[in-house]
């Protein structure tokens, strides 16, 4: 770059590509994603997803309708097709649902990993609100992040087959899933773009996790 | 355990902050973008802007801060105020809205609450009741509607709604507390988190919501008139043994 200076030239700025199902606020999540050195793109074009050096699901609302957003621009196949050949694939909240199974709220997600969302049952639901992490073992995720509040804002949660995925929980009436890390998939439940620094944090983690995996 | 919410509200008229009493008086308060982000530095656990002029005035001006908030803001917010229906809820969230609260459409028409839940999810919807003497009331709290708070916060949560934010007409403004006995039976009668609103003076009105079984609570005038009263409210509450976010 010509206006750096002495200083050296900074790295590219990683892309990233918001699969986009129509289920609206993507908006704090890109600002966020620029914040943590990204460059986010809001896209419903399934070559992007696919080929992008980092994807994410997110968004809110129903893990039914946000499949069938996905399905309707061919993005289920797109996600499916970069976790087979090995690259980086990440959901927030919804998003972190959508990579699991069938789901009680109705619909079923993308079954990249095995178990079902089950409804959180806690005398208050929708769990909403900051709440501690707990991590329950080490990740790129989650690093540095252990003890810190997050902003939770679901009424369902997934319930992975295999435990070992899960790198965080939180409690709400008993332990929910907070964060899921594999070598290609990753997952957190809260709202790092709500979540403070904390929340930045987890995204720059995120985008580094994304080079390795 | 989930952290107990100590939330400013940021009555926004013309692009401005105002505060009045019993929504009446209106006094001119700061930028809300600037006044959001101040909050939020503070630690703030979340926001709520409402637009008391949005019926009147149009929604440009109002969709336009709710971008550049959802933009600079690292905490969660609430918009709202003459949120007609669904169409309205949709701007204001594709706008950056984490929440929208809608107040008066919902009473008059509750299926736009089911409407909400389905596209959205409950968790992005916020049932508003304005009350006075346990009944619900309405247009900034001049017409009583004949129904209990109660009553109504139980059919909005059945409908879709995931958060009731329950403000007491009388106490709006006059810091002498929030109103309890009404708080504890709408916290009572639903799962969905409760937001106590109305009367905000000192932190021991802020625990005795929490008491009756708010999750969280409205501030408004004391944190606008000196914005460091807002740590120091939450440091009082983490003292008395309270979860609060440091």
């Amino acid at each position: 770059m010509s206006d750096t200076g002495g200083r050296l030239p900074r790295a590219r700025r990683l892309t990233v590509a918001i699969a986009d199902y129509g289920a609206g606020n993507l908006r704090s999540l890109s600002s966020a994603l620029v914040r943590a050195g990204a460059e986010p793109e809001v896209t419903t074009d399934p070559a992007i997803v696919r080929e992008a050096p980092l994807a994410l699901i997110a968004g809110v609302g129903h893990v039914e309708s946000a499949a069938a957003g996905l399905a309707r621009h061919g993005l289920d196949v797109a996600l499916r097709e970069r976790v087979a050949s090995g690259r980086p694939v990440a959901g927030i909240c919804v998003g972190l649902q959508l990579l699991f199974e069938e789901s009680e709220e109705g619909g079923r997600g993308l079954g990249l990993l095995g178990g079902p969302v089950k409804r959180v049952r806690a005398p208050r639901v929708p769990h909403m609100g900051w709440n501690m992490l707990t991590t329950t073992r080490p990740s790129e995720l989650l690093a540095d992040v252990d003890g810190e509040d997050v902003y939770f804002a679901h009424s369902y949660a997934a319930e992975p087959t295999d435990p070992d995925l899960v790198v965080a929980s939180v409690d709400h009436g008993g332990p929910i899933v907070a964060a899921i890390e594999t070598e290609h998939v990753a997952g957190v439940q809260f709202h790092p773009e709500r979540s403070g620094a904390a929340g930045g944090r987890v995204l720059a983690n995120l985008l580094r996790w994304s080079r390795s995996a | 355990m989930v952290k107990k919410r100590v939330i400013p509200c940021l009555d926004v008229a013309g692009g401005r902050v105002v505060k009045g009493v019993n929504f009446e008086n209106l006094r001119e308060m700061g930028e809300p973008v600037d006044l959001a982000t101040r909050y939020s530095e503070l630690g703030a656990d979340e926001l709520v802007f409402l637009d008391i002029t949005a019926t009147l005035e149009g929604r440009g001006p109002t969709l336009e801060m709710i971008g550049r908030a959802a933009d600079e803001l690292t905490i969660p917010f609430t918009a709202g105020g003459g949120v007609t229906g669904v169409e309205d809820a949709r701007s204001l969230l594709l706008a950056g809205a984490d929440k929208v609260a809608i107040n008066r459409a919902a009473f008059d028409d509750p299926a736009i609450l089911e409407a909400l839940a389905a596209e959205f999810g409950s968790q992005a919807v916020v049932c508003a009741i304005d009350a006075r003497a346990g009944e619900v009331v309405t247009h900034a709290g001049r017409e009583p509607r004949g129904r209990e708070a109660v009553d109504w916060a139980r059919e909005a949560v059945d409908r879709g709604a995931g958060e009731i934010l329950l403000t007491s007409i009388d106490a709006d403004g006059t810091r002498t507390g929030y109103d309890l006995e009404l708080t504890r039976r709408v916290a009572e009668a639903v799962e969905v988190p409760v937001i106590a609103s109305g009367g905000a003076g000192e932190a021991r009105h802020l625990a005795e919501a929490f008491e009756v079984g708010a999750e969280a609570a409205l501030v408004a005038s004391i944190v606008h008139e000196r914005p460091e009263r807002l740590p120091e409210l939450k440091a009082e509450l983490r003292e008395a043994g309270w979860p609060i976010r440091s």
